[in-house]
């Protein structure tokens, strides 16, 4: 297993506050590595690969939304919104300047961040469902625009084509290759955010979240640090929309509705909120989740229903499901999916010593 | 007695008032560095809202607040602490989830640098600061004698040493000043003891200002260089210790019951 305490006393400073503190945990990550990076993509076929390639976009905009809502405390309604302005960034600088993903990916979060920022700015004054409200007005104003103004949209339709990016001059054809190119950006989310979590800024962020007066006391401004929090999570909701749109091959803003923030808000609230691990849980549990239930209901449901009914019962079952899963986590298990995966290492984790 | 050393705290006649209430009405006092100064008063005379006016959480309706000859006034609490004046709350203020060790890791907030881009990053810069940073707290652990508590979470604590792990927390920020604000509440009477002495440790060797709000006599007698006494938002008394025990205003205001009288005379 990942952690096998028993026996490993740390000798500096640096050792005990390492990512991974036990040296068995390298090993297994490395495994891990192995087995995503090259055993995966060669086993598995096209269309899962497409699949693993949604879970690998959904992981950084969930990490990015985490920032904001399961470390700082804040709530955003308006994600799928900061997405679009990430993608419909690129699209313009694709389409109009030919520029590169390595352009175009900053670029879009950039631009994002910018736009989480300002919508942030009430979240000083606001709280809870005020704030939520703001961000959702935030979420439908963004959706409007992008929809009315040809100079952004593209006009026709609303939707911007855009082709695969390119590395080292030759385009990115098979799944496969896009899977290796998503993996490079989902693996920079996850260290990148487990090492804002354990820095200063991280702690300036749970501190506001927990305390927001001994906050100020220890001289963390809150105003500077919520601020932060949305622009950083608004930039990760930008890269996912730039992702997202390579991965479609066009800009699309009806692919960045609100149903879009309910799902990001569903993967942190059932992966766990404030966890890195939570975030990539549920990720992959609310990307997988309604295409399990309609193979299953393809495969087994005409048994019962009438192909006219299935078409009505699927897409109304996701919404179900999500509904029930959100309500059961966020009432029996606040700490998500992350805290059940928890107590299964921390059984094996002194084994076979667990008394 | 040599030069006296410079003021480093000085507040001219603030006031505030919430309502009809007034809380605190026209109050000056300068503060030299390096001294040890006691607030006292009976309930609701105004000590914590006066405290809270030099560390920014009220903004004072009228008058000034001088650190290092320079305006404070109204200015926000994080730019305040990020000035070197550190706090602790009559009703600890701790963030409870979080062990004994991040909370005073937070301490170090405005001591430390790493931004966004260099915590993403990590491994340089905001490594080297952690590891430094971890050893200045891993000494105030030592010097509060919190070893065995370090990684803890807070909650669990019992609350005397909850009030410790505040002022560790506080020290943290290595401050100039330090404002307690009833650190010995509800203590008994050992911990009251460890307490006054940690105190003392921290004016003495470090040569840190304090302002600490007191109800024990005894302790505020024992340590204090000085003592400023309130009552009903106004300053009736600033002196020695034992200036202060013979004021006749005092006496009324404060000490006016048999038991206090006791007190002050024991001590
Ligand atoms: N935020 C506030 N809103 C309204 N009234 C307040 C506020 N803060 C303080 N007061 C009032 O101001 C007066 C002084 O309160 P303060 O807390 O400063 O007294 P104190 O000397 O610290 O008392 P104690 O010894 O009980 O801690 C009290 O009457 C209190 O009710
Ligand atoms: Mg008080």
């Amino acid at each position: 297993m990942f952690h096998r305490e028993s026996g490993v006393f740390k000798t500096s400073y640096a050792a005990d506050m390492a990512l991974y503190p036990l040296p068995i945990a390298k090993w297994a990550v490395a495994a891990l590595a192995g087995l995503f990076i090259v055993i995966v993509p060669l086993a598995l076929d096209e269309y899962y690969v497409s699949i693993l390639d949604l879970i690998l976009i959904a992981i950084v905009g969930a990490l990015g939304l985490n920032i904001l809502v399961g470390y700082t405390g804040q709530i955003s309604i308006g994600h799928g919104a900061f997405m679009s302005v990430g993608a419909y960034t690129a699209a313009n600088l694709v389409v109009h300047l030919g520029a590169p993903f390595w352009v175009t990916i900053p670029a879009g979060g950039l631009m994002a961040a910018l736009v989480g920022a300002v919508v942030g700015i009430p979240s000083l004054r606001i709280k809870g469902i005020y704030l939520a409200i703001a961000t959702l007005a935030a979420q439908l104003i963004i959706e409007w625009t992008i929809n009315h103004v040809p100079a952004i949209s593209g006009g026709v339709q609303a939707s911007i084509q855009v082709p695969r990016p390119s590395l080292f001059g030759t385009p990115l054809e098979s799944q496969t290759q896009l899977y290796l190119f998503l993996m490079a950006f989902a693996v920079l989310a996850i260290v990148g955010t487990s090492n804002l979590a354990r820095s200063r800024v991280g702690r300036a962020f749970i501190a506001v979240r927990d305390q927001d007066i001994a906050a100020e006391i220890i001289g963390i401004s809150i105003f500077r640090y919520k601020l932060w929090a949305f622009a950083i999570s608004s930039f990760y909701a930008g890269v996912t929309g730039v992702l997202y749109t390579y991965y479609l091959g066009i800009a699309n803003y009806e692919q960045f509705q609100i149903t879009v923030s309910i799902d990001y808000l569903a993967m942190i609230i059932i992966g766990g909120l404030g966890s890195v691990l939570g975030s990539i849980f549920g990720a992959a549990f609310v990307t997988l989740l309604p295409i399990v239930t309609r193979w299953f209901l393809e495969s087994f449901g005409a048994f019962i229903f009438s192909q006219a009914d299935l078409a009505n019962i699927i897409p109304n079952l996701r919404l179900i499901l999500f509904g029930s899963l959100i309500i059961f986590f966020l009432v029996v298990e606040p700490e998500g999916l992350n805290r059940l995966w928890r107590n299964v290492r921390n059984y094996f984790r002194v084994w076979p010593f667990s008394y | 007695m040599g030069a006296q050393p410079e003021v480093q705290l000085a507040v001219s006649s603030v006031s505030k008032h919430f309502g009809g209430v007034r809380a605190v009405e026209g109050i000056g006092l300068s503060v030299r560095c390096g001294e040890l100064i006691s607030i006292i008063g009976p309930n609701g005379a105004g000590k914590t809202s006066f405290l809270n006016m030099i560390s920014g959480f009220y903004r004072p309706d009228t008058g000034s607040i001088m650190f290092e000859g320079r305006d404070i006034t109204g200015e926000r609490p994080s730019r305040i602490a990020a000035l070197g004046i550190a706090r602790t709350f009559q009703n600890i203020a701790l963030f409870s989830g979080m062990t004994v060790l991040d909370n005073i890791m937070l301490g170090r907030h405005v001591r430390m640098k790493a931004g966004v881009l260099s915590s993403f990053i990590y491994w340089g810069l905001a490594q080297k600061e952690e590891v430094t940073n971890r050893a200045r707290v891993e000494e105030l652990v030592e010097f509060l004698e919190l070893e065995d508590l370090r990684k803890q979470p807070t909650s669990g604590l019992a609350y005397g040493l909850r009030k410790r792990v505040e002022l560790a927390r506080a020290l943290a920020l290595d401050p100039k000043l330090l404002l307690l604000d009833e650190p010995m509440g509800g203590m008994n009477q050992e911990e009251k003891e460890d307490m006054a002495r940690f105190i003392l440790d921290v004016n003495q060797q470090w040569g840190t200002t304090i302002i600490l709000i007191e109800h024990d006599m005894a302790v505020v007698m024992d340590i204090s260089d000085r003592v400023a006494v309130l009552d009903r938002g106004r300053k009736i008394a600033d002196g020695s210790p034992g200036e202060v025990q013979g004021n006749a205003d005092v006496i009324r205001a404060y000490l006016g019951t048999a038991k206090d009288r006791q007190e002050v005379a024991a001590a």
